[in-house]
Order: C-alpha cells, then sequence, then structure tokens
C-alpha cells in the first residue's frame, strides 16, 4: 500500500490546487492537517473530488476540502459521493452560496438520507403527472413549493416527503396530496370567494390556514368515498382520531359554504389536527381562476361560432341572431361529481368535438354550470383575448415569438463526477430563414450528371414486390421447379420440397435524421460542401421515398444550445425546404450532447423499424468559455450516443476531420463512422455513404 | 357464470359446419343486435368498429347463435394475402389439387364470415373482399377462373380498430363504403360493472373498483398509453381477484403489464389501483 501523505506534501498539493482562493488569511495548512490523520485511500478520494470540483469552481473546491475531513469520519466513500454530488447539483442549480452551504451541511444530508427513506418529487414527479392526468382526464403541470397547494393548474407539491419510515407510505402521501390538490377544483373550493371571507376576520393569515384545514376534511371525506384504496391508506397514516367537531364536513353533500360556516365557529377555538397531507390554499388561485374563466369563455364563444359556421349553410349565416344554442347539464350517474351534458343550436342536439367537450367540462368544474351568457357564439372575442395575452407578457413575447417558445431542457454527463447534470442545457428550436440566392438551382445544374446517376441508383433500391421462387413455403405453385421436380421423381430421385412461390414486398421502413454542424468552423468551402451534399441527398431521397428530415445545430454555452430547423419529417421537399438548405450558414460552437439528445427525441417520435441519426461533422464537440473542449466534450456525446442507441437509434457520422481517427472509433463504434478526406468530394459521397449504410 | 360455457361444439369439424349451441353471453349496448339482424336480413355486409376487448368478438359470436349460421373466423396478420383467404393449389400424389380458403368455404356454406382485424392483412385482400361485399356478392377465384356466387345466408363481417394512429393501417374509402358500421366503445360504468361480474363472478365492489381503474387508464389514452383498459382486461383481472389473488397483484399482472411496458407508467398504475382498492 502507497504510504499516507503527510500535512507537508499535501499542503504542496492543496497549494496547487486551490492557489487562486487561498490568501494569506486563509491558508492551506489547517485543510492539510485535517486531511493527514486519514489513510492513503481517504485521502486520495478527497485529493480527487477536490481536482474534479475544481474544474466547476475553486471556491467550491475549497469549501469541500474543508468540509471532507469532517464528512469522511461520518460516513464511508459511497455515501460521501451522494453528498459531493447532491452539493454539486445544488450549486449548478443555485449558484455557490447554497452550494456551499449544502457542503457545509452534510450532517443534515446525512439525517435526510439514513433516518428516513425519504420520497422525492424528482423521483416520482413522472408517474405522478400520469396518475393526475389519469385522475383529471388532462394533463396538469405539477411543480415543487415549500407548502402544498394549487393555483388550480399547477399543483404544487413538496420536494420531499419523509414523515414515515417507509418509503412506500412516503409515496402514498404523495399520492393524496395530488389527489386532494385536484379535489380541490372537482369539488368545488373555488366556487367560493375564499379570500374575501377571510379577510373578514381580525387574522385573515390564521383563517385562511383554518379553512384550509377544514376544506382538507371536507375533500378527505369525498376522495374517501371515490377512493376507497386512498380512504384506507389515509385511515392508517392520519395518526389522530377525528375531530367531532368537524363531523359535518364528511356529509356527501358537504361545500365550500360549509367550510367556511365551521371556520367561523371555530375561528376562536383550537384548531383540528394536522393531517399528514395538508395543504394550504393559494390566495393567486383566484386570480389564476378568474383569468382561466376569461379565457375559456372567449374559447367558448368562439368553438360556438365554429359550430354555427359548421351547422348553418353560409346564406343563413347573415341572420346568425336566430340561432340559440342552449346546454343542459345533469350530475352523471358515477356520483364522482363529473356533470354530463348535451348542446343543442335551435333546439337540435349536437356534437361536441373533444376539444369543446373538455372546455365546457373545464368551465363546469369552475363554475358549476354553463351561465346563460355564455351561449353567444362570437368569433371575435377569442381574438380581442389574445391580443391582451401578448401586451400582457410584455418583454416575453418578442422572445417567445422568436424562438417558438420551444425551449427545452438537457442532462449533460460530466464524466468526472459519474453523473448527470441535471437540466444543464437548455435549448432552443428555431427554422433556418429561407435564402433565395439560387444555390440550389446552381448545384442542381453543375452535378446533374452525377445527380441522374444518383437517382438511378437510388431507384434500385426502392422496395419492390418480388416473386421468390423455388420456396417451401409459398402462396402458388412454382411450375417449373414442379416440372424439373416431377422429371426428377421420374429419374428415381426425390420430389424436392421447395415448389412454390411467395411474393416478396421488401419494405424500406426507416427513417433517418440528418444533424448538420453549423459551428462558426464550418465557415467557407466546408459549409458550402455540406448544402451541396444536402441538395443532392435530397434529391435522391425524393426517388427512394424514405422518411427523412434534417437539422442544423450550434450554439453558445449551455445556455444557448441552438437547433436549426431545416426540414422536418412531415415537411415535403419543397421551394421552403431548398432555400432552407441555402440558407444554413455558419453559427458559433458545437456543444454536441445537448443537440443529440434533442434531435433523438425527435426521431424517436417517428414510427420506423429503422432509425438512424447521421452527423454530418466538421471536427471535435467544441463549446464557448467552459470546459466543454476536450475530453468532457467527448464523454458527454458520447454519453448522448450511448444513450440514443439505448433507444433504438443507429447514430453514424460523416465527418472530415483528419483527426477523426482519434476520437470518433471511442463514440460511434469501429464501423459507425466514416471519413471523407477530400471536401470536394463530400457532395458526392453522403448520398452514397447513406445508400451502403441502407442496403 | 363462473366458467364460460364453450360456445363452440368440441366435435372437430370444419368451422363452417360447426353451429354454436350455448349462448354466449352478450350484454347489448343498444340498438346493435336489431341493426346486425336487420343488415343480415338485407344482405349487408358489416363493419365493426371499435377499440381492443369491447366485446366486438364476443357480439359476433352471438349473432352467430343467435342467427343459427356457422361462424368461421380469420384472425388477419400482416401476412395474410388473397391466397390465404380464397384458396390454393397444393400438391398431392403428383397432382395438384385446389384447396378452398376459409372465405370461400364460408360462402359456399353459407355461414358468418368474420375477419378479425381486416387491416392487418395485405391490402391484395381487400381486392377478394370488394365484390362480395356489394350487391354483386360474388367471390372470384381467379386461379380456378371461377365466380363463386353467396347464397342469401352468407354474411360477411368484419373488424377494424379506428384507434391504431398508422396511417398504414387506415381502412380505406372504398372498402369501408360498402360495408354498415356498427360501432363499439367500452360499455358505460353500471353495464361495465354488470359484464365483469357476470364474465368473472367476482362481487360488486371489485366490479365498481375494477370499471373506476379502467377510467383512469382511458384517461391517459394518448397521454402515455396507447389504449386504455379494455373491457377485458378488467375481466381477467377480475377473474383472478375472484380466484383469490390479492388486486394490487391481479391488476398489476392483468391490467398494468398488458397495458404497457414503461416503468414509470406500470407504477402510475399500480398507484391507481392502490386509490381504488
Amino acid at each position: 500500500m502507497t504510504a499516507q501523505l503527510n500535512a507537508k506534501e499535501l499542503r504542496e498539493k492543496l497549494d496547487y490546487l486551490l492557489g487562486p482562493v487561498l490568501s494569506s488569511r486563509r491558508s492551506a495548512m489547517p485543510l492539510a492537517e485535517a486531511i493527514a490523520v486519514f489513510d492513503r485511500p481517504s485521502q486520495d478520494f478527497m485529493l480527487h473530488w477536490i481536482e474534479v470540483i475544481d474544474r466547476s469552481n475553486y471556491e467550491m473546491a475549497y469549501q469541500f476540502a474543508a468540509a471532507a475531513p469532517a464528512a469522511l469520519a461520518h460516513f464511508d466513500t459511497a455515501r460521501a459521493e451522494a453528498w459531493i454530488i447532491h452539493a454539486m447539483d445544488v450549486y449548478d442549480r443555485d449558484g455557490l452560496h447554497h452550494g456551499t452551504q449544502a457542503l457545509r451541511q452534510f450532517e443534515t444530508f446525512v439525517r435526510q438520507t439514513s433516518e428516513a427513506r425519504a420520497a422525492t418529487f424528482a423521483e416520482h414527479a413522472r408517474v405522478l403527472e400520469l396518475f393526475v392526468c389519469g385522475l383529471a382526464g388532462r394533463r396538469l403541470k405539477l411543480d415543487t413549493a415549500a407548502d402544498a397547494g394549487t393555483d388550480t393548474e399547477t399543483l404544487f407539491l413538496p420536494p420531499r416527503i419523509a414523515l414515515f419510515p417507509d418509503k412506500a407510505d412516503n409515496l402514498a402521501v404523495y399520492r393524496i396530496l395530488a389527489t386532494l390538490l385536484w379535489a380541490q377544483g372537482r369539488h368545488g373550493t373555488w366556487q367560493a370567494d375564499l379570500e374575501t371571507a377571510c379577510a373578514a376576520y381580525a387574522d385573515p393569515a390564521r383563517a385562511i390556514g383554518l379553512l384550509a384545514r377544514l376544506e382538507g376534511l371536507r375533500l378527505e371525506a369525498r376522495v374517501a368515498r371515490t377512493f376507497p384504496g386512498s380512504a384506507r391508506t389515509m385511515t392508517r397514516l392520519r395518526g389522530h382520531a377525528p375531530d367531532p367537531r368537524c363531523a359535518e364536513l364528511a356529509a356527501t353533500d358537504a361545500s365550500v359554504a360549509d367550510s367556511l360556516k365551521l371556520l367561523e365557529r371555530l375561528y376562536d377555538d383550537t384548531d383540528p389536527p394536522e393531517a399528514p397531507w395538508h395543504f394550504s390554499l393559494q390566495t393567486k388561485a383566484a386570480t389564476v381562476r378568474a383569468a382561466r374563466l376569461k379565457r375559456e369563455r372567449s374559447e367558448f364563444a368562439a368553438a360556438l361560432a365554429d359550430l354555427v359556421r359548421q351547422q348553418v349553410p353560409p346564406e343563413k349565416t347573415a341572420t346568425a341572431a336566430e340561432n340559440r344554442f342552449s346546454i343542459d347539464t345533469a350530475a352523471s350517474s358515477d356520483g364522482e361529481g363529473h356533470r354530463e351534458f348535451e348542446l343543442r343550436l335551435d333546439g337540435r342536439p349536437l356534437a361536441p368535438s373533444q376539444p369543446l367537450a373538455q372546455l365546457v367540462d373545464s368551465i363546469l368544474q369552475d363554475l358549476g354550470e354553463i351561465p346563460d351568457d355564455y351561449m353567444r357564439a362570437s368569433g371575435d372575442a377569442g381574438h380581442a383575448e389574445k391580443e391582451d395575452a401578448v401586451a400582457d407578457s410584455g418583454e416575453e413575447a418578442p422572445l417567445a415569438a422568436k424562438f417558438d417558445s420551444s425551449v427545452r431542457f438537457y442532462n449533460e454527463w460530466d464524466f468526472r463526477r459519474k453523473h448527470y447534470r441535471k437540466d444543464w442545457c437548455t435549448l432552443r428550436e428555431t427554422d433556418v430563414e429561407p435564402v433565395d440566392n439560387g444555390f440550389v438551382e446552381s448545384v442542381l445544374d453543375r452535378y446533374r450528371p452525377q445527380i441522374a446517376q444518383l437517382k438511378r441508383s437510388f431507384e434500385a433500391m426502392r422496395g419492390e414486390d418480388r416473386l421468390l421462387k423455388r420456396q417451401a413455403a409459398g402462396d402458388d405453385i412454382d411450375f417449373d421447379a414442379l416440372v424439373e421436380g416431377y422429371a426428377d421423381l421420374k429419374a428415381g430421385m426425390e420430389l424436392p420440397e421447395r415448389l412454390l412461390t411467395r411474393r416478396h414486398k421488401a419494405e424500406r421502413n426507416l427513417a433517418v435524421l440528418f444533424m448538420v454542424d453549423m459551428s462558426g468552423s464550418t465557415k467557407g468551402w466546408v459549409n458550402d460542401a455540406e448544402r451541396e451534399a444536402l441538395v443532392m441527398l435530397c434529391e435522391a431521397l425524393e426517388v427512394l421515398g424514405d422518411r427523412y428530415a434534417i437539422y442544423g445545430f450550434s450554439g453558445v454555452t449551455r445556455q444557448r444550445c441552438q437547433i436549426y430547423r431545416i426540414k422536418r419529417f412531415d415537411d415535403a421537399y419543397d421551394d421552403t425546404v431548398r432555400r432552407r438548405i441555402a440558407g444554413i450558414a455558419p453559427k458559433d460552437y458545437t456543444r454536441m450532447g445537448a443537440a443529440i439528445r434533442h434531435l433523438s427525441t425527435v426521431l424517436n417520435g417517428v414510427e420506423a423499424r429503422t432509425k438512424l441519426l447521421v452527423t454530418l461533422s466538421d471536427g471535435k464537440p467544441d463549446d464557448y468559455s467552459d470546459h466543454y473542449r476536450g475530453e468532457y466534450g467527448i464523454e458527454d456525446t458520447r454519453q448522448a450516443l450511448i444513450e440514443a442507441h439505448h433507444a433504438g437509434i443507429k447514430p453514424f457520422c460523416i465527418t472530415i476531420d483528419h483527426e477523426a481517427r482519434d476520437y470518433l472509433p471511442h463514440l460511434y463504434g469501429p464501423v459507425n463512422w466514416t471519413l471523407v478526406d477530400n471536401v470536394e468530394r463530400l457532395p458526392l459521397k453522403v448520398a452514397d455513404i447513406y445508400r451502403r449504410l441502407t442496403t | 357464470m363462473a366458467t364460460r360455457a364453450t360456445p363452440l361444439d368440441p366435435r372437430p369439424l370444419q368451422s363452417e359446419a360447426r353451429i354454436i349451441t350455448a349462448e354466449p353471453y352478450y350484454e347489448p349496448v343498444s340498438s346493435e343486435i336489431a341493426l346486425f339482424e336487420a343488415a343480415y336480413a338485407s344482405a349487408l355486409p358489416v363493419l365493426l368498429k371499435g377499440p381492443t376487448g369491447c366485446g366486438k368478438t364476443r357480439f359476433i359470436e352471438h349473432m352467430a347463435w343467435r342467427l343459427k349460421r356457422p361462424l368461421v373466423t380469420v384472425s388477419c396478420h400482416d401476412d395474410l394475402t388473397a391466397g390465404d383467404l380464397v384458396g390454393r393449389y397444393l400438391i398431392t400424389n403428383n397432382e395438384t389439387v385446389w384447396i378452398d380458403g376459409p372465405l370461400a368455404r364460408a360462402v359456399r356454406a353459407g355461414a358468418i364470415c368474420y375477419l378479425d382485424e381486416v387491416v392487418e392483412a395485405r391490402r391484395d385482400t381487400t381486392v377478394v373482399i370488394h365484390p362480395l361485399a356489394d350487391d354483386r356478392r360474388i367471390l372470384p377465384m381467379e386461379k380456378r377462373g371461377e365466380l363463386l356466387q353467396a347464397p342469401p345466408e352468407f354474411l360477411l363481417a368484419m373488424s377494424y380498430n379506428p384507434g391504431y394512429q398508422s396511417v398504414l393501417k387506415e381502412l380505406k374509402q372504398s372498402t369501408r363504403q360498402r360495408f354498415v358500421a356498427i360501432e363499439f366503445e367500452y360499455p358505460e360504468a353500471a353495464l361495465e360493472q354488470v359484464i365483469i361480474r357476470k364474465e368473472s363472478g367476482t362481487d360488486a365492489g371489485t366490479a365498481a373498483a375494477l370499471v373506476q381503474l379502467a377510467q383512469m387508464t382511458r384517461n391517459l389514452k394518448g397521454n402515455g398509453l396507447d389504449e386504455g383498459a379494455s373491457t377485458r382486461l378488467l375481466v381477467h383481472a377480475a377473474k383472478l381477484i375472484a380466484r383469490g389473488i390479492p388486486a394490487p397483484a391481479a391488476c398489476h399482472g392483468a391490467i398494468a403489464e398488458a397495458l404497457s411496458d414503461d416503468p414509470e407508467m406500470l407504477r402510475a398504475i399500480d398507484e391507481f389501483t392502490a386509490s381504488v382498492f
């Protein structure tokens, strides 16, 4: 075993690693002395992580060095690693201040991870989201907040629940909370103006807190009737007897008005006990609800107007005043609070579309009925509303418009931490601006003979019916084989088995996505070659009929990863696409991981037996001003490709980088890449490579 | 009815000679029985539309029993060709012998021919169906140069699930417009409970909880699930429960795992089960 390092040796190393944050008043010596007492493996562990954290932030590394000796006295290296990753996640998300706090509070971390088997929101978010969707019949947003509650559009749940020693019970509390928050909307908590009602009390904050508890009890009873399983869990986990003063809230027809009445009586009394799944009533829910009512009302009016247009011949619409809508609603038989409705126009029943039915359901949940003044068709209300919405959102609007508001977040792999940095990259999709410069026409002109030849060779690949002869099983008799076989039989041999013909349809069930490097380094002839290659590829693929899409990628830093749409799977290869290809221009850097992750998602949205992700690249992954360049970027890209592979995508890379041999085999495997060493040959080669790849 | 009586006579007969003797249990949802009988009387082919497991096949068995006609069922798959339906030559004793396919046999016997999931079959199969499905009612047997005229008792029926979103699995207008279409949906809650109880012998509480569970999974259609839990799956789960399997395990095996492979979706469905049982 290698010998322990002494304080002096350690100090030298720390001076080197932490130099930038050391000063005359902050020396590495105390750290070195604290670390010196550990055995060599522990010392190495600490030094390794100091070095790793160093690359993110020196101060974090210093704080780690300071906290590590005490922490390692507490737990083994596996637990310590979890603590470091947790702290680095906090640093990534919330910055240095919170990050250093997370490092210092390792005791809290120990307690939270060992004493209670906590359920965390992050771990169960998708399950809860699906659960709520199943309850509500539509997607509701879920998010974390210290206090559980809902503004009627988003359900806020605590980031972690560690109330019970059993993890399953903590998850059950999440489930019950989500059900109760959904029940607020379903069972009419917001049909009364709670804020005004509570403002009448001397201490409105206490009033709303108490009301939340009463509503909790009322909704618990409601939920218990519909969900016997949840009812049993609630009884088991509640931990106290029901408060007899609140018994009336369990009545079948108890409404928010009953809770308000009970609030009056209990305001000066003691509070009923708090349930593990307590929530707070969010006063802004009223505002959100008001905004939604306004929006849905105009949507409803516009939907009715659409119905009039569909139902009434145009010559009659001039007298639109005659068209009278009416709606009948009735509680449905399932006793779950659902309401059914029938919509009539001039007395005739109409079949509402799915969106309209959802809209009505949503309004019914808010108001309990469709008020008479809703029943007027109007096409303009919606427009006015939309303009309002744009004006309200202020400075957000131009940004949103520019980027289609399609912002996505992607994890990034940090090979040193051997963990993902969560939602590390911000990625936006935009269209490439079409350019009218005759580029495509000139390419078509210049390469006319080559394109004709390409088309011919691609035509030969088209999946067509073939008649397979001499088959053991098939639809019909192969008479040639039969006559031959019969002759054999007469000659004393055995009749061969393969006497049938079979139709075989060679189906090319594949989708391919081309991912084009639009980094600054492609400026000049590389960019020209890429564009020419794309034109020829499109010409050839149109013959073949394979589904294909083309996207460009570039960006600066993790905050601004960009994907440029050139041709989506559904787009036809038309003039716009051609002008977009002409418009492909060198942009910034190549943060490949995020691009691969995003485009894998796009590719996975397509149904095909074979999915290909072909990258056209001119060099290593690279990005501005952070550590993406080099090993980090390569490892992240590799990880993204592994993820794509797991998702059933076959990645392939076509590159012109002469150093590609050094890193591409590591990224794509030994065979899934090819080097075109002469840029001028790229346009001719790409389609050729594609043909080889798919036959 | 704890165990379902075998509707098919177990004697080894060709299917076109089999008459269903015991009544297959079927609970009418609206006027589909009258509609089917009228179509049969008018010699019009019938298209049963609806999601998987909602009772299409059971309905056709029930109608075959009601009309006392043999039932020939062909489960269509993507390798099913016109030859598989109409017939083909085989070689026996140095001779080619013509063997009728199930459709031709059904036509000859005046049976009900039921093409299950017809969109799965190859496109060329629809070509042989067309002349049989309009007022000509003939089955052209190209290879024999024969036109087979269907007797009045013959009925062509097929099923189709419009829920598949694949463009490849759409029924062509020229095909669908030849048929009287009967739409099937999952029965409404109360009726679905009755069906589950009759089929599995389980108690009312279990049936109600299963229907509620199904409703929640149907809410997830398009949000992670391609289809919600069908009545058939509910019956499966109910049968397991009736045999003493605890509800969470029964629902996990019969419903959750049947609907999805996504681990998070499975957990979400397990959460539904935990809520309703």
